[in-house]
């Protein structure tokens, strides 16, 4: 920081320019051969982080789940034990059905934000900003808070949506704790939540189309939903498919809502748990540290392959340029 | 620009020199210390209602000890298990913390809680100071983990206004689970969306308090087996569903779940409910609440027997602390006549140091709070076992089933006692 004050130049001899790298004394130079330790340099930061955080805990659940553990640290190998268990319990059936409907639900919210930047791109549409910040705030908003306020408009009794409800004659259920409803409660508020993240890579997708196709297509007189559907969508496809990939791998990991605003003492609780809501409930309430690991290289396996399916899936429908 | 880059010199000025003076700082709060130095411990409790009488007992008990600073910390209940497992096996938990008898044993043979024999030799605790059923269950292989803070009693919480207005006596002593079912339908109003009584699926608030009514139990005395497969446990249950179920007097527990019954009381939604020790002040916290409801012994079963599991909390130490000297300090102070007298005194909890009880039955003139004390003589110990948590989730999770009415309690029940048992077999590996 105190570089530019005391280097050898004299204090009033342009400090500002050194940061300012607009002129022309810096300019780009081609790549040579060592610049290849540079980006290693510069990617060690991210490389370090991925290591120590992503991928050494992998692997350390890999090796927990062939363990079985003491209530306060210690471990000893149990070899296939927490699988045995994997198998016999009927709990993780419930889980991963329950996991299974809130990432088909949860997929809805990929057309659902294509049509938002679709409406917000639209040329003098009006308060944009306006409009792109209100989607956006639920991404910013504490996991804890949204789940509060949620609670409350889903209460059966006292909640805003049963009392709407009430006001055209209907008699609305308890969304949160009936077994039939729950799951569609979370998943709603879910994709409520993710619309917002959606939205902004959409929206810097539809800026990247260049405005020629929309220009030509209006003068073979194509109106607004046909330009939808024959422009923006597939050009698009790249970022769909990333939203898309990215909304299965998170919906796998639905935990934090769930545990929020349903939780244990709940009768819908069997209707709702997740693999990763199970991972917990196994791991730290019921202290089985070496099965929650099981449970966690169970949910990896289905992330794996769930996306690699994906991966194979987009050449027949992702337009790349 | 050149104000510019002054204000940039100061503020850089202001950089460098702020290290120094936290530097400085340090340094001379540890040369004011002396011989002892200065040590901060964390103590961690769940329940938000008691923390302004545990600041006022850091607070004087730091004026004795200027050189232990307490900082105390709440996690909700929901989390302060998971968050107080993980922490102190990693060695970062706090150094004194609540301790509930539900996982006395657990913490006790796993290694998370001291053994506090040979502190409580050399300071001459008086152990007997304390109710003697809490100082039980915190002894551990003739091994005491824990300093006795509180015991729980438990009454009839009822709404004096919808009782005058359905034209019903108030409930007494002489009441019985058939006083209660009568009153209930009386007192019940749907126009009004009034409920006469309400039957939470919450153990220790509702079949904890009847089982033992009946004769039943949840845990065999030798705690290797479990009791959920008896016919008076499974009548002790059923008291609750049939609330619901049958005589349609109490919010179902989908309203439950979704509203906590507390506050459905102190909003005049039910006449009727359990209530534990450290609930009046949460009552009082509402001004309906601390107009209208009354607090009525506890409705005996129908032998007229009132036996219960009473839960007491205790104070522990961490087995991995950093400062066992200052932390049994703080212990000491914690179960001190002074602390009991403290808490006594907001009425938030029955101290656990016997002599205090007049102290908290006084202290919210509003209430009858006497009736809680009247209460403690049939506690009987609660139901635990080494690993609690893995069997009382389950049975909490099962009998959801049996609360909605989706099956018939003695089947519940039954796989509860399948379930409870598996867990206890595994636990004795």
């Amino acid at each position: 920081m105190s570089g530019p004050s005391t280097a050898t130049a004299p204090a009033e001899a342009r400090p500002i320019r050194l940061r300012t790298t607009t002129g022309g004394r810096r300019r780009p130079r081609p790549p040579t051969r060592d610049s290849g330790w540079w980006a290693l340099l510069f990617l060690l930061p991210a490389a370090a982080g991925l290591v120590i955080f992503e991928i050494w805990p992998t692997f350390q659940t890999i090796y927990f789940s062939f363990t079985s553990w003491g209530a306060f640290g210690g471990h000893v190998w149990s070899g296939l034990e927490n699988y045995r268990t994997l198998i016999a319990d009927s709990d993780i059936v419930h889980a991963i059905v329950n996991t299974a409907i809130i990432s088909v639900i949860s997929l809805l919210a990929v057309p659902l934000s294509a049509i938002v930047a679709a409406l917000l791109s639209l040329p003098g549409m009006r308060g944009v900003t306006v409009y792109r910040t209100l989607y956006f705030l639920p991404v910013v908003t504490l996991p804890a808070a949204v789940a509060l306020t949620w609670k409350y408009l889903f209460n059966g009794d006292y909640g805003l949506i049963n009392w709407l409800l009430s006001k055209i004659g209907v008699n609305g259920p308890h969304w949160l704790s009936d077994p039939a409803t729950a799951i569609f409660a979370i998943s709603i508020v879910g994709v409520w939540g993710s619309i917002g993240y959606n939205m902004v890579i959409f929206l810097s997708g539809i800026r990247g189309i260049p405005t020629d196709y929309y220009e030509a297509a209006e003068l073979d007189g194509a109106g607004r939903l046909a330009q939808f559907f024959h422009i923006t969508v597939p050009l698009l496809t790249p970022s769909i498919f990333f939203v898309t990939v990215i909304t299965v791998i998170n919906s796998l990991q639905a935990f934090d809502l769930i545990y929020l605003m349903v939780g244990q003492q709940s009768p819908a609780i069997e209707r709702t748990e997740t693999l990763v809501y199970l991972f917990y409930q196994r791991g730290f309430a019921e202290h089985d540290g070496g099965y929650a690991a099981a449970i966690g290289v169970l949910l990896l396996l289905a992330t794996l392959i769930l996306t690699a399916a994906q991966f194979r899936l987009q050449r027949r429908w992702v337009h790349y340029g | 620009m050149k104000t510019v880059r002054r204000i940039r010199r100061r503020l850089l000025s202001l950089l460098l020199v702020a290290p120094l003076i936290a530097v400085a700082a340090c340094s001379g709060s540890s040369g004011a210390g002396g011989d002892d130095k200065q040590v901060t411990l964390t103590y961690a409790i769940w329940d938000q209602a008691q923390a302004a009488a545990m600041k006022q007992i850091i607070t004087e008990f730091h004026a004795k000890h200027p050189n232990i600073d307490v900082q105390v910390q709440v996690t909700p209940w929901e989390s302060y298990w998971t968050k107080l497992q993980t922490s102190v096996t990693a060695g970062t938990g706090p150094d004194v913390f609540w301790m509930t008898m539900v996982y006395a044993k657990y913490y006790a043979t796993g290694g998370g809680t001291a053994p506090l024999d040979d502190q409580i030799k050399k300071s001459k605790l008086d152990m007997s100071a304390y109710v003697p059923a809490v100082t039980k269950a915190y002894t551990v292989n003739g091994k005491v983990y824990g300093v006795p803070k509180d015991v729980n009693g438990f009454g009839l919480c009822y709404n004096k206004k919808l009782f005058d207005a359905a034209k019903v006596k108030y409930p007494d002593e002489s009441w019985t689970w058939s006083d209660v079912i009568a009153a209930a339908q009386k007192l019940t109003n749907p126009k009004q969306g009034v409920y006469g009584f309400v039957a939470p699926e919450a153990d220790e608030l509702s079949w904890y308090l009847t089982v033992p009514q009946v004769g039943g139990q949840v845990i065999s005395p030798d705690g290797k087996s479990s009791g959920y497969d008896q016919s008076a446990t499974i009548q002790g249950i059923q008291f609750w569903t049939d609330m619901i179920t049958k005589y349609h007097v109490s919010p179902t527990l989908q309203q439950t779940t979704d509203t906590d019954p507390l506050a459905m009381l102190t909003s005049g939604k039910v006449a009727m409910r359990y209530c534990g020790s450290w609930e009046p002040e949460e009552i009082a916290a509402v001004p309906y609440g601390k107009a209208n409801i009354g607090i009525a012994p506890l409705p005996a079963g129908p032998g007229g027997n009132r036996n219960y599991y009473s839960n007491g909390l205790a104070n522990s130490m961490s087995a991995k602390t950093k400062h066992p000297d200052q932390a049994w300090e703080f212990l000491q102070f914690l179960g001190s006549d002074r602390a009991a007298e403290i808490q006594a005194k907001t009425g938030t909890v029955i101290p656990a140091y016997q002599g205090h009880a007049d102290a908290y039955a006084k202290a919210m003139p509003e209430f009858d709070l006497q009736v809680f004390v009247d209460h403690l003589k049939y506690a009987q110990p609660f139901p635990a076992s080494t690993d609690t948590a893995a069997w009382r989730d389950a049975a909490t999770k099962q009998f959801a089933d049996a609360w909605t009415g989706k099956s018939p309690v003695a089947d519940v029940s039954r796989h509860v006692a399948e379930t409870m048992n598996a867990a206890l077999a595994k636990e004795q590996r």
